[in-house]
């Protein structure tokens, strides 16, 4: 609760109740978008993946500080890892795997999660790997290269074995199944129908409840300060004696794992994985989430995130309605029209909040020591004045 | 070795193996490219004294500095930390051996407060990981109050307590210098090394920085002192060891060392004609 609202830290009853109010609007919100339709549970769900996927990379920009900008190809890493794991298409190319699952391939979400987070940490461990010395736009080039590369595979890899069936893309994708219930088909509770994209949502907010928690314990740790060492000064860091090789690689691995997960429940809920998903503007969107809305600070990503998701998504309801009557035709495309915003969000942005829309709080900035008044000896100069660098 | 490194220096006759000595170096030569930075520097560190490293500019102070914190692989040279064998090859094992250091420029964490600069210092002291962060085990718990503690101890101990959560870039020029020092002795060092910890402070500042060093050397922390301060340096150093072009030219207690007439052409004489 304490870490949910800082503020409100000194107030246990009042931080109890406004969890418990925010757990009630989470709880209700897809019944109550689900009255408008489907569609807009549907961009709940996206949002909430786009939640996970903008906290795994706070991990490795914000809170390491490596740009990365290949982090999309850990979201494919986990989505056709699930695809391959709970789809016909393996069975349909390969006899012997036919042959070992006469009933077909299907995978549980219990193996699904973990594998997909191991399998995309793996990767992130491969990317680390050769890039530990650069830093800055020189590591973000590389990473560029590595979600491309990762994107090309997956485009070309159906010949000559047919693993990712190429551009076409894998379809028939299990949907997630938990004791029985098929997420794919609505379910019937005490004479209440809920909709597939709802039974989603409820999944991908325990998950993305699961990342949160996770990233705001590892903030505060041992392993979350080195990380943040690292970002603020890489030398100093290794002076106080943090093997900043091993720790950067698990901030890629972490980042990774969020991704990963975040993949394969994409790939559940669509149904179909196709390289095109996975392009070079996804990773940088990923960023533009994680970087406007505050990096390094848990809420301020999240914030970013679900933004940056709804804003275009909305404007692809609205934008035409309204060109079309204040101009009586559409002029711009609402695609064109989503890039124009998205710039000009960044330049907003970057001018008058550099740190994001939600910064971290520093705790204290505004304190004053309570005994500044008494400031008779040398070292008690009052701090503010310290730009004598 | 030690016959080379005895016959160029002035030695207050203690042999090289004392065995109070906390580091001892041998040795220990560099060379970039057609410079000997250093050329059989040696000097044995004794537990609890504060031990002066000067000399005029590129006299190699700082390359020896960064020879012993691992930032440079010397091309020869022997080193024996608390009776230990000691490797300086990578830079993040020297705090590991016990070797803490502070920058010329500070380098602190800027964006992270004082207390978190120090509970970093803390990190090769404790070892908790993802899994103990991301279950709150017990023992996890513990071990961060325990951080969270000591280094508000520290905090206290180099009298910038009040600060602990100020961002450290906010401090003003001195608190930084202190939160630098703090930070070192978060890793526990067997020897605190200073790389010239007066540089740009004012008269006041620097008698502070001081009774602050003499403090931490009286209880009990070993100390190497960098310093371009000679005034600095002669009253505060127990022993002095004097570079000049890579070379001791005199090495033993300041009121000696300041009256060797190699140090005085090299160094004092230039400064006081």
């Amino acid at each position: 609760m304490k870490t949910l609202f800082p503020q409100l830290a000194h107030r246990p009853r009042a931080a109890y109740a406004a969890t418990a109010i925010l757990a009630i609007a989470l709880a209700v919100l897809p019944l109550i978008v689900g009255l408008a339709g489907n569609a807009w549970v549907r961009m709940l769900d996206f949002a909430l993946l786009y939640v996970m996927l903008a906290l795994g990379l706070n991990i490795v920009v914000g809170y390491a500080g490596l740009l990365d900008l290949g982090y999309v190809a850990f979201y494919a890493v986990g989505a056709y890892m699930y695809a391959l794991l709970a789809s016909p298409h393996l069975m349909e190319n390969f006899e012997w795997i036919a042959q070992l699952f006469p009933d077909g391939l299907h995978s549980s979400i219990w193996m699904v999660v973990p594998l997909g987070a191991a399998l995309a940490a793996t990767f992130g461990v491969l990317l680390g790997a050769p890039t530990l010395r650069l830093r800055g736009d020189y590591l973000a080039i590389v990473t560029l290269g590595f979600g491309e590369i990762i994107r090309i595979f997956l485009n070309n890899l159906n010949a000559p074995l047919n693993i990712t069936n190429g551009p076409q893309g894998i379809s028939n994708i299990d949907p997630v199944r938990i004791a029985g219930v098929n997420f794919a088909r609505p379910i019937e509770i005490a004479g209440f129908e809920l909709q597939s994209v709802q039974l989603y949502y409820y999944l991908f907010l325990i998950l993305a409840i699961g990342v949160i928690v996770v990233s705001i314990r590892l903030q505060d740790s041992r392993i979350g300060r080195a990380w943040v060492a690292i970002r603020e000064d890489e030398t100093a860091a290794k002076a106080m004696g943090i093997n900043t090789r091993n720790v950067k690689l698990l901030a890629f691995a972490m980042g990774a794992s969020f991704g990963g997960i975040s993949g394969a429940m994409f790939s559940a809920f669509q149904g179909f994985v196709s390289p095109e998903s996975f392009v070079l503007m996804e990773s940088i969107v990923i960023v533009a989430m994680v970087v406007l809305g505050g990096m390094g600070n848990v809420p301020g990503v999240i914030l970013g995130a679900v933004l940056l998701y709804a804003i275009p998504e909305t404007l692809r309801f609205i934008a035409k309605p309204i060109q079309e009557a204040i101009f009586g035709t559409e002029v711009v495309a609402p695609e064109a029209l989503r890039m124009l915003l998205f710039g000009l969000a960044m330049v907003v942005i970057m001018l008058y909040r550099p740190a994001g829309l939600w910064p971290a709080a520093v705790h204290g900035r505004a304190l004053v020591p309570a005994d500044q008044s008494g400031s008779g000896d040398a070292h008690a100069t009052r701090p503010g004045g310290g730009e004598t660098r | 070795m030690t016959a080379a490194t005895s016959s160029q220096c002035v030695d207050d006759g203690t042999p090289l193996s004392h065995p109070s000595a906390m580091l001892l170096v041998n040795g220990v030569n560099k060379r970039f490219g057609g410079l000997q930075a250093l050329s059989d520097v040696g000097m044995d560190i004794r537990r609890g004294e504060i031990y002066g490293l000067i000399g005029p500019n590129g006299a190699g102070k700082t390359t020896f500095f960064n020879v012993i914190t691992g930032l440079y692989t010397p091309d020869s040279g022997s080193f024996v930390l608390d009776g230990q064998p000691y490797e300086p090859t990578a830079v993040h094992t020297v705090a590991q051996a016990g070797i803490a250091r502070t920058f010329q420029n500070i380098r602190l964490f800027g964006e992270m407060t004082a207390l978190e600069n120090v509970m970093v210092g803390r990190h090769v002291r404790t070892r908790s990981g993802v899994w103990g962060a991301v279950l709150k085990t017990r023992a996890e718990r513990n071990e961060e109050a325990g951080i969270r503690q000591r280094s508000l101890e520290l905090l206290d101990y180099v009298g910038i307590g009040r600060y602990a959560n100020f961002q450290a870039r906010t401090l003003s020029y001195g608190d930084q210098r202190r939160l630098e020092i703090a930070r070192a002795l978060a890793t526990d060092p067997k020897l605190l090394a200073l790389d010239e910890p007066a540089a740009g402070m004012n008269a006041t500042e620097k008698l502070s920085l001081r009774s602050l060093l003499e403090h931490i050397r009286d209880d009990g922390k070993t100390i190497l002192l960098i310093e371009h301060d000679v005034k600095l340096v002669m009253g505060l150093c127990n022993r002095v060891t004097v570079l000049d072009y890579g070379r001791q030219i005199a090495q033993g207690e300041p009121a000696k060392v300041q009256r060797d007439p190699a140090v005085i052409e090299a160094y004092l004489g230039a400064s006081h004609d």
